[in-house]
């Protein structure tokens, strides 16, 4: 089996006008393994996974995507990249003038994969993979609860059956018992589809579920990596205050007196 | 001489800041149009946006053109009674309402309820990241968002504007037989007698032009729109008033070049 990571990143910059974000990000997250990213509000997780999935461009800096510098890619090959990615975006994102199967299928509808009327019948099998009924892909988004909506975002994100899936803040504004269900979907979908997930999150339950690898960001560099399962106890100073939650420690926010 | 300095940097950096948005929605422009040709072709996207623009603006189109028709035959008359030319009442009520107020007011019209409806579902679209949602979903955002709507705008605003004429010049005729005392076959022979093809064609010109651009102005400003509610609100309020100078500006430029002499 090779030893090239599923995804590489080295010295990943960017700045929003003076407000540096990332500050030479270099991670490898390895194929079939989920990687955690964990890191306080404003500490450059989102912003590294809108760099690899291609939606804002470094100003330095690479991202290889199984060996291949995505900067170097032509459109159509992007475009091909993009097509094995899925995505489950922290508030669903899900589009509103649509129901909820043809949001589902709507990667497999764009690349005419499937007709209509089998798309119907492709939803109803993918949201029953996230434990939804088949009656729920005739409702509208604004109809569902917030679970509902992530565990469709979900089965949007699945349903093309992807090689790596992303996964921001899955369990933000859910309640414990929910976040825990959607972690438990997350963990089968992506070891059904043996595929590579990278989660951005801060919520350390949730990170011990679903990761096998750990990486923490701060100020726009990666400071640690390291298993999942040992958050709270790595040695770390930083990892160990974030992961119990503690006010005082190295890490410092700022407040205004 | 430091103020004079002052002035002028603040006048340069209002003026480079125009001509970059103007460099920028060109670009966004010119993007959208290239999608146009080339495949997949968002049909049914297409198909909605059509409806949207010409079905449902239809009523509010149809009111105004009636109303101004029937104006105009009413100011016309009084004006033109003072010098015994009532006689040209309705050659300009046809020639004002087909070569400038179908198309301006319905242009109009347009701007206030697509454009501000385009912004709001765009920029509601760009602050909850289903636009990003669509690229990684391998979808082009231009592609299905902004071509099909600029398509619709720029064919369904010149159908609105044939409604409006005939209605305009209706309500014009009403007032004039059943007010000003004319008969109606006379009415109807002076308005057909004096209207030319291109009277018709140069209003119609017009409108496809005000369609793309109310609709190129509405995709625009919810497509840069951020800033969460208060920003859908901001680029909204941009996309009808800039739609709506630009309709104006546009008629003055347009007008000049079509019936250049």
């Amino acid at each position: 089996m090779s030893d090239t990571p599923k995804i590489r990143l080295r010295g990943l910059t960017k700045a929003f006008g003076s407000k540096v974000v990332l500050d030479g990000v270099d991670l490898d997250i390895r194929a079939r393994h989920s990687m955690v990213i964990l890191g306080g509000s404003g500490s450059g997780k989102s912003v590294t996974l809108k760099c690899i999935l291609g939606l804002i461009t470094p100003d330095a800096g690479t991202i290889e995507i199984d060996g291949q510098d995505v900067a170097r890619m032509s459109r159509r090959e992007r475009e091909a990249l993009n097509d094995r990615i899925g995505m489950l975006f922290q508030n669903g994102a899900l589009f509103d003038s649509l129901p909820v199967w043809e949001n589902v299928c709507f990667k497999l509808l764009a690349q005419r994969r499937i007709s209509r009327r089998a798309a119907r019948d492709k939803a109803a099998e993918v949201l029953a993979q996230v434990g939804l009924a088949a009656s729920v892909g005739d409702l509208s988004p604004a109809e569902l609860s917030g679970g509902m909506q992530k565990r469709v975002g979900l089965a949007r994100a699945i349903a093309a059956e992807p090689d790596i899936i992303f996964f921001d803040e899955p369990t933000t504004g859910l309640d414990p018992i929910m976040g825990a269900v959607i972690d438990g979907l997350i963990v089968d979908c992506v070891e059904k589809l043996g595929a590579t997930a990278v989660s951005i999150t801060h919520d350390m339950a949730s990170a011990r579920r679903i990761g096998d690898d750990a990486a923490m960001i701060h100020k726009g560099r990666i400071v640690w990596r390291g298993g999942a399962a040992n958050l709270g106890e790595t040695g770390n100073a930083m990892v160990d205050q974030f992961a119990r939650g503690e006010r005082e420690g190295p890490i410092q926010m700022e407040l205004r007196k | 001489m430091d103020r004079t300095l002052d002035l002028t940097a603040a006048l340069g950096r209002v003026v480079i800041g125009f001509l970059r948005s103007v460099g920028a929605i060109a670009i966004f422009a010119a993007e959208a149009i290239s999608h146009l040709v080339r495949p997949p072709f968002h049909g049914r996207l297409f198909l909605k946006a059509f409806i949207e623009i010409a079905w449902f603006s239809l009523p509010v189109v149809a009111l105004t053109a009636v109303f101004t028709g029937m104006v105009l035959a009413l100011q016309s008359y009084t004006g033109f009674s003072r010098f015994n030319a009532e006689g040209a009442v309705a050659n300009v009520v046809v020639l004002s309402i087909t070569r400038e107020l179908g198309p301006v007011l319905a242009g109009l019209m347009v701007a206030g309820r697509i454009g501000a409806a385009f912004a709001a579902e765009i920029g509601t679209m760009r602050v909850t990241d289903q636009i990003d949602a669509l690229s990684t979903l391998s979808t082009n955002p231009m592609k299905y968002l902004v071509t099909p709507r600029i398509l619709a705008g720029t064919l369904a605003l010149p159908l609105l504007v044939v409604v409006a004429d005939i209605l305009g010049v209706m309500g014009g005729w009403l007032i004039g037989t059943q007010q000003l005392g004319f008969a109606s076959g006379a009415y109807l022979k002076s308005t057909f007698d004096f209207l030319h093809a291109a009277d018709v064609i140069s209003g119609l010109i017009k409108a496809a032009v005000f369609g793309f651009v109310i609709t190129l102005m509405g995709c625009w400003a919810g497509y840069q729109s951020g800033g969460g509610a208060q920003g859908v609100g901001r680029a909204t309020t941009s996309a009808v008033v800039a739609s709506s100078i630009l309709i104006l500006a546009l008629d003055y430029i347009l007008t000049a070049i079509l019936f250049a002499r």
